[in-house]
This record gives structure tokens, sequence and C-alpha cells, in this order.
């Protein structure tokens, strides 16, 4: 008998007791659609997760000024600038592991155009910036360092700020007014979309920082009244930057060994790291209900199986008579058995793949589907289906074809 | 040179261990049938003739003793040869019936064409062909629960047919069915064995066994009576040829 026809006659006596092969697959139905929904939508919140990490800027790291300490209050990092702009140029000139870094001022200004106006965050930065950030140009040009050499009155808008005040319209070209200071807009940033928290990320204006000390808020002097961002020449030396930036910044600062630093590092790698590993932790957990799942679904296939092999006792000792081998006996219960796992699963991952896009739609979550986790939940409910299905047919082809024929 | 006669046991021994009693079913049975005969075999129940039945059919190998089928001796083959020897030489016909539920007449003819590795089109072909020849062919597509119990056993025949096997086992094939149609499947017998195929049937009814060309009668594993006479020859009466299509 070749195996159309096993598969065949399987179906058939399947079909035959169609709602007990339903509720025995069931256990199977359940563990794949759990394991395919939680997957798809476990990996679009790591998509997420990664897409906001990498939109906020690739191997970053964030300098922030240190603290006061008043009267035994601590006034939080930032709150004191300890940061110079000779740091700055230290960090940007002797550690071969930063690629670039740049100062961030930060203002909230009203910006106005000639009709709308628009009240959003000033940065003032140097070109650097923009390569730290990945962040690249959708219309004109970027800041350059001519502008910052030269103080001049240009400004890059984000995304959002061009919507709020220009609409459609191209703003290159145009002037806006920053605290009655006209701007020429020489550039527009691509998108970049929200943060994990929220936060809009094209909802900014760039000016040049020497333009930003001398007309939207004057400086400190010596000190950067703002954070430096750094970028790492690769992922891997992000950790090998943040030791070194802190052993200048301290020896810069001449600070005892020992004493606190003046200053703190973010590492937003390692950030995204333990995201990364929070998920794996989720994706492992997973795999082991969706292993018990599959395991107990095997378990009440082995169960149906075994009382189909005593049921159809008869039938097995007929087969035999008229000429069916002992191994024609063990296939055809073997590829039941298969049949009902393997329908199981892709039954799962239907009601699996609608149930994630379900959720997804309803919470606005991302879905990412993955060929490879579907195919993996399919064949291993097929592998479900033959380990625990072989026990019975085994048993099936070891029957005497008389007992089985006289069997009541 | 002589004919090799189909059937030849020799000195075949069965012997059951059930617990710690051993059972004699056959003590030393030796016997030949030759080809196209009729051959009926009685005996009271425990008489051993279920046991020779089993072993003709190579569902059971004798303890001692040789089954030369064909001229093969086929005991001690392995279990796969003799599921072989059980496709292509031997058809089974049961009590009763063994027919599979849910399964059209017509599918159930097949099976053991199925198992020789038919191709599906010569298969419903040969099926049919067998349904017609037990006169059946209009209702191929009836399960078994939708047939009289005579209807039941030819679709069985029909099965053992399929093969074009040498000889036909059957076992009480009329135990459940009535009179009128214990002498309707008798009279196919009857008809097979004019066709050249080699009938052996076990029976304990005398009036079934007449209809046979030899009567073997078997008691405690032994043959006691071996007699070859001439067959009642087995014509349903005339009254409705089939009750259901008596019915209104």
């Amino acid at each position: 008998m070749n195996l159309l026809q096993t598969l065949r006659v399987a179906f058939r006596a399947l079909t035959r007791n169609k709602m007990r092969s339903f509720l025995t697959t069931l256990g199977i139905v359940i563990g794949v659609s759990a394991v395919i929904a939680m997957v798809a939508i476990g990996d679009g919140a790591k998509a997420r997760v990664e897409q906001a990490f990498a939109a906020m800027g690739s191997n970053m790291l964030i300098v922030l000024p240190g603290t006061t300490t008043a009267g035994g209050a601590h006034g939080g990092f930032g709150s004191m600038p300890t940061l110079t702009w000779d740091d700055l140029k230290a960090i940007q000139n002797e550690i071969p592991t930063v690629r670039a870094a740049a100062p961030q001022l930060r203002s909230v200004a009203q910006v106005l155009s000639e009709d709308q106006n628009w009240t959003t965050q000033v940065i003032g930065t140097t070109p650097d910036f923009f390569v730290i950030r990945s962040w690249p140009v959708a219309r004109g040009s970027l800041l350059t360092q001519s502008d910052v050499d030269g103080g001049t009155k240009v400004a890059v808008l984000g995304a959002t700020v061009v919507a709020k005040l220009f609409g459609a319209g191209n703003p290159v070209g145009q002037v806006i007014r920053v605290k009655n200071v006209p701007f020429t807009v020489v550039g527009v940033l691509d998108k970049k979309g929200q943060s994990q928290w929220g936060q809009d990320f094209d909802d900014v204006l760039f000016v040049p920082v020497s333009t930003f000390l001398q007309k939207i808020q004057g400086g400190l002097g010596n000190y950067i009244a703002g954070t430096i961002m750094v970028s790492a020449v690769s992922a891997d030396a992000t950790s090998r930057a943040e030791s070194q930036i802190r052993g200048l910044l301290r020896d810069r600062h001449r600070l005892q060994a020992g004493a606190d630093d003046d200053f703190s590092i973010r590492n937003l790698s390692e950030i995204a790291a333990a995201s990364q590993e929070g998920t794996r932790t989720l994706t492992t957990l997973l795999a082991a209900i969706a292993a018990v799942s599959l395991l107990v679904g095997g378990i009440g296939i082995m169960n149906i199986m075994l009382v189909s092999v005593t049921e159809r006792t008869r039938e097995i000792g007929l087969r035999m008579a008229v000429g069916a081998k002992p191994r024609d006996i063990r296939l055809q219960f073997l590829v039941e058995a298969l049949a009902l796992a393997v329908t199981g699963g892709l039954i799962g991952v239907g009601l699996g793949l609608g149930a994630a896009w379900r959720l997804a739609q309803s919470f606005g979550w991302q879905v990412l589907y993955r060929p490879d986790v579907i195919f993996i939940a399919v064949g291993f409910s097929g592998l479900v289906g033959v380990g625990f299905g072989f026990y019975p047919a085994h048993r099936a082809s070891r029957l005497d074809p008389i007992q089985a024929l006289r069997f009541e | 040179m002589a004919r090799v006669p189909l059937v030849e046991l020799e000195g075949v021994v069965k012997t059951y261990r059930m617990g710690d009693v051993e059972v004699q079913a056959l003590r030393g049975v030796s016997l030949t049938i030759e080809q196209g005969e009729f051959t009926a075999v009685m005996g009271a129940s425990g008489s051993g003739k279920s046991t020779l039945m089993n072993i003709l059919g190579c569902l059971d190998q004798p303890t001692s003793g040789r089954y030369r089928l064909e001229g093969q001796d086929v005991s001690g083959l392995p279990t796969e040869r003799l599921a072989e020897i059980r496709n292509r030489t031997i058809g089974f016909v049961f009590q009763s019936f063994n027919l599979l539920s849910r399964t059209s007449a017509l599918e159930n003819v097949e099976l053991p064409l199925l198992y020789a590795g038919v191709p599906a089109g010569e298969r419903h072909a040969r099926a049919a062909e067998a349904l017609a020849q037990v006169g059946l062919a209009d209702r191929s597509g009836h399960l078994p629960n939708q047939m009289s119990g005579g209807q039941q056993q030819r679709v069985a025949i029909a099965r053992a047919l399929v093969n074009r096997p040498r000889v036909i086992l059957a076992d009480e094939p009329t135990g459940n069915l009535d009179s009128r149609t214990s002498v309707e499947v008798m009279s196919l017998f009857q008809e097979l064995g004019r066709g050249g195929i080699t009938v052996v049937l076990v029976t304990h009814e005398p009036d079934i066994a007449q209809y046979a060309s030899r009567v073997l009668v078997m008691r405690d594993g032994r043959v006691l009576s071996d007699a070859r006479r001439e067959a009642r020859r087995a014509e349903v009466p005339d009254p409705p040829p089939d009750l259901e299509e008596a019915l209104p």
C-alpha cells in the first residue's frame, strides 16, 4: 500500500469520528496557536524596541554633567554644569573608540513661520550630532561646520515642526523666527517616529550650537549647559568607550580615587541589550509553555490512538487476514497519529496568526510573522504525532490476526 | 508426473499453551485437497476445525508437521511472506462478515487489492467485477449497514474473490444467515467451485455440508472421516429472491 492510499485510509478513519478527532487534536491546536500568536506579538514588540533604539542612535553614549549637593539635597545629574568645551574636544580627539561626539543644548521656544506658530524644542549642536543619531536629511541640507564656525542663523527642522508650521509646503529657504530671531530653514530631517515612551523625535528644531549660544540661550562660558552625545566606533566598542570616557573625564576633572563621578554616562546599547534580554527570556518561557502543551497534546493523541487500536482490533485482524503486513498496519496508525497532530498544528497556526492579528489590531501592536516559527511549530507537532503515535501503532502491528478477528 | 495437490498437510500438530496447561488442538492431521474441490469440514466445537482453518489460511503455523500450499512448504515462513500468501492465494469468508463499517461495498471489496499494490483504476474495475460476480453490481455504493445479512456476506465473498485466489476458506459463512440466504451463499460457492476455485468450508450444520462434494469430520484434533460424494445442488427456493425486494 503506498503512502497516498495510507493517507486516504487514515483521513477516512479520522473523519469517521470527527468530534473525537477534533477534541484529540485540540491540545496541539491550543499549544501551537498560543506559540504562534505569542511569537508573532513578541517579535513585533522586539522589532519595535529595536527600532526605537535604532532611532535614538547607533552605539550611542550620553554624557551628562554632574550633580549639585546643596545642604545635603542632591540635585541629580545635570543640575550643575561640569562638562567643559575642552572636555568635549578631548573626548573627540583623545579616545580612539569614539567615532563622533557632539554637544546638545536644549531650550524650549516658540517658533513662528509667516502665518503659524508652534512651541517646540530647540537644540543647539554640531554636524556630528546627525552622524551620532544616524539621522539623514530628507530635504535640503544639514548643518555644516562653517555654520557652527560662523554662527549663521540657519535651522534644520524635524518633520513634526514642518507639518505644524508649513503643512505640506516646502520649508527649505523659508524664514522662521525663534525668540524673534530670523532663521533660514536649510533642511528637513527624515521622520524618526516615536520613542518607546511616546516621545515624538520629530518635534524638534536644530540650530548651530554657536548661534544657539548667541541668540537663543546664553552659555556658561567654558561649561556646556547641556549634554554630550557620543557615538562609539562599533557596538562592541561602546562599553570600552564608556570606560575610557569615564577615565578621561575623571582625569580632567582631577577627581581623587574613591570620589564620586561629577558626571554620568548613559549607555543606550546596554539599555537596548537589557530589553532584548527581557524579550529573550520571554521567548524561552513561551517555548517552554509550548513544549508542555505539545507534550500534553501528544499524550492525548497517544491515548486516543490506543483506544482506536482496541476499538478497531477486528478491523486490524481483517486487514491482516486479507494481506496487510505488520508494517502496513503500523504505518497506517502512525500516519493517523501524524495526520491528527499535523492537522492540529495547521489549525493552530491559522488560529494563532488570526489571534495575533486580532490582538495587534485592537491594541495597535506591531505583528511580525516568522515563517520559520510556523514551520517549526508544524514540524514539531508532526514529531509529537509520530513520537506518541508510535507505541499504539506498534501495538496494532503486533496483534495476532486470529485473536484480533475473534475480538468482541 | 502427478499433479501437485493444492493443499497438502502431513502430520500437522498444533499445541496451544493456556497458562500451564498444554492443549493439543490438532493431533496429527494429514490431508490433501485438489484444486476445484468443495470441501466441508465438520465437527463439534473444540474438535480442531477452526485451528485447521487458521493453519490452512496461513494465519497460524503448525507446531510440527508440514503444510504445503501449491507445492510450497509454508510452515516456518516469516510473517511478511505469509501476509503475501494470504493476499494472493487465499480468500477468507467469516461468519460475522467482517466488513469495514461506514465503508462502501466497493471499497470493502477493494481492500485486498490495496495491500497487493494494485493501481486505483484497476482496483475499482476488479472490485466492481467481483461485486457483479456475486450479483451485487448495483449495490457498490451501499454501506454495510444498508444491506441485508445475505448481501453483506456476498460482499465479503466478493472481497475474498477479488484477488483471484486459489482457495477460499469460509468459516461458518452461513452461521448468521437464515436458511434461504444460506442456500444462496452455498450456490455461490458451488458456482465458484465449477470455476476452478477450491472452497473449504467450516460448518456444524449437516444440511449446509451436504452442498459440498467432500465432507471431513473432525473429532479431538483428528480427522474422523473423509468422504467424497455427489453434492446436493443448491437451488434457491422459488419465493422472492431477496427479502428486501419483496417488501413494498
